[in-house]
């Protein structure tokens, strides 16, 4: 008999479906919609599936500022297509989540009642044009660091959207990159921006890998269930060794006095995050929460009535 | 007997399956689902959200209600019968090793 995948299980007897489910969770198999599965399981990935929507959706904002202002046509359609992909990650997302059982109008009105929550990366404001470069590069960076991994996640609807969000994903860290290395060929003022635009989101994207292994009580269990295949400070860890190499190119400084290479740990020494910052933002206090709620409640306002048109166009036919 | 996961008949927009053809020659293949009012809609929201990438020459869609699957909890007996059967594959069929185009 294998160990349970599920930890509460531990020291007691299996029911045929308990057994059922530890058994093709420990041979990397895949849990699909209809199998049985413990009832914490499915809370965790209707949480963890809908916040990563809700984050898609939400994400959409701080970039859609820039695209009635990007410097040239061809920047803007990169963007417009970057945001419309945001767009179609969070309906990915929200369609494994639904296969958990729960409905979209209820993921919504979670997230418009301030009930969900969503990535804080997304309430940092993007002030300048190097931001979309920042956030390409870092923020979509982190993402795919995260995201790679839940490629394999147990639950098969779910990896299966990351799979497909994970090939989209390339493109928007790559037009990010490039951004900020067009603007780093440029002036003295565009190099400034883009360094500018660096120091404002570096420290937020490594916050994107959520708190110190330490201090995040859940992974045991998501990692134990195969949702989680590396912990919050090894993907923050590879990330920043991806990052070195990719800002020497760039030209520009990565804002940490104390990042170096370590010999001995074969990783780098880095300073501590600023986890008080981190826990503002998540409870509310960020840059711009505010402003990233209204704003998504206003669009579901105005939208209702095409909605509910659609809907009553359709029952007029089928009539 | 039921419909596909997702469906709930209790939202504004009923859930359709999407279904679509890579390139001539292949069949429709599973991608997901999404939600829409009726199927004309259907059919563009996939065409937007599946095939932004020439993922596809062909689309169907299928309302989630509208599809029957097997029960999931009788995957044991239900396919059952192949089992022990194994005489349906070619390599049962060991005599014949070494000789060519068999």
């Amino acid at each position: 008999m294998t160990s349970p995948a599920d930890l509460s299980l531990v020291g007691r007897e299996f029911s045929p479906e308990e057994a059922q489910f530890n058994d093709l969770i420990a041979e990397d198999s895949r849990i699909e919609p209809r199998d049985w599965m413990p009832d914490a399981y499915r809370k965790t990935l209707i949480r963890q599936i809908s916040q990563h929507a809700h984050s898609e959706i939400i994400g959409m904002q701080p970039e859609s500022n820039w695209i009635s202002r990007a410097p040239s046509l061809k920047r803007k359609a990169i963007l417009i297509a970057k945001v419309q992909d945001e767009a179609g990650h969070g309906l990915y997302l929200y369609s494994a989540a639904q296969t958990l059982g729960i409905s979209r109008e209820e993921m919504t009105d979670q997230l418009l009642e301030g009930k969900a929550k969503y990535s804080s990366i997304f309430n940092y404001t993007t002030p300048t044009w190097a931001d979309m470069g920042s956030i390409g590069w870092l923020v979509d960076g982190a993402a795919i660091a995260n995201q790679v991994p839940l490629c394999r996640a147990s639950y098969g609807p779910y990896g299966r959207a990351m799979v497909r969000i994970c090939k989209e994903e390339s493109f928007h860290q790559r037009q990010g990159f490039e951004i900020l290395l067009e603007l780093m060929q440029g002036t003295e003022e565009q190099r400034r921006m883009a360094q500018e635009s660096v120091n404002r989101w570096y420290w937020p994207a490594l916050m994107m890998f959520g708190p110190p292994d330490d201090e995040s009580p859940n992974s045991t269990q998501s990692m134990a269930w195969k949702i989680k295949r590396f912990s919050n400070d090894e993907l923050r860890q590879r990330f920043v060794g991806m990052l070195v190499p990719q800002a020497e190119v760039l030209g520009v400084t990565l804002p940490d006095p104390n990042l170096k290479w370590n010999e001995e740990k074969q990783a780098y020494d880095m300073s501590e995050i600023d986890w008080d910052e981190f826990h503002e933002v998540i409870a509310g206090r960020g840059p711009a929460n505010a402003e990233r709620m209204r704003r998504r409640r206003e669009a579901h306002e105005n939208g209702a009535w095409v909605r509910e048109a659609a809907a009553a166009y359709a029952r007029k036919q089928a009539a | 007997m039921m419909s596909t996961p997702g469906e709930t008949g209790t939202e504004a927009w009923p859930l359709w399956e999407v279904f679509v053809r890579a390139n001539r020659g292949l069949s429709h293949v599973h991608v997901g689902s999404l939600h829409a009012p009726d199927a004309d809609m259907a059919v563009r929201n996939a065409r937007d959200l599946y095939t932004r990438r020439n993922e596809g020459v062909s689309i169907w869609v299928v309302p989630a209600d509208a599809i029957t699957t097997s029960d999931p909890d009788a995957k044991g007996a239900f396919f059952e019968s192949p089992a022990g059967k194994n005489y349906r594959h070619a390599v049962y069929y060991t005599k014949s090793e070494g000789v060519k185009h068999l």
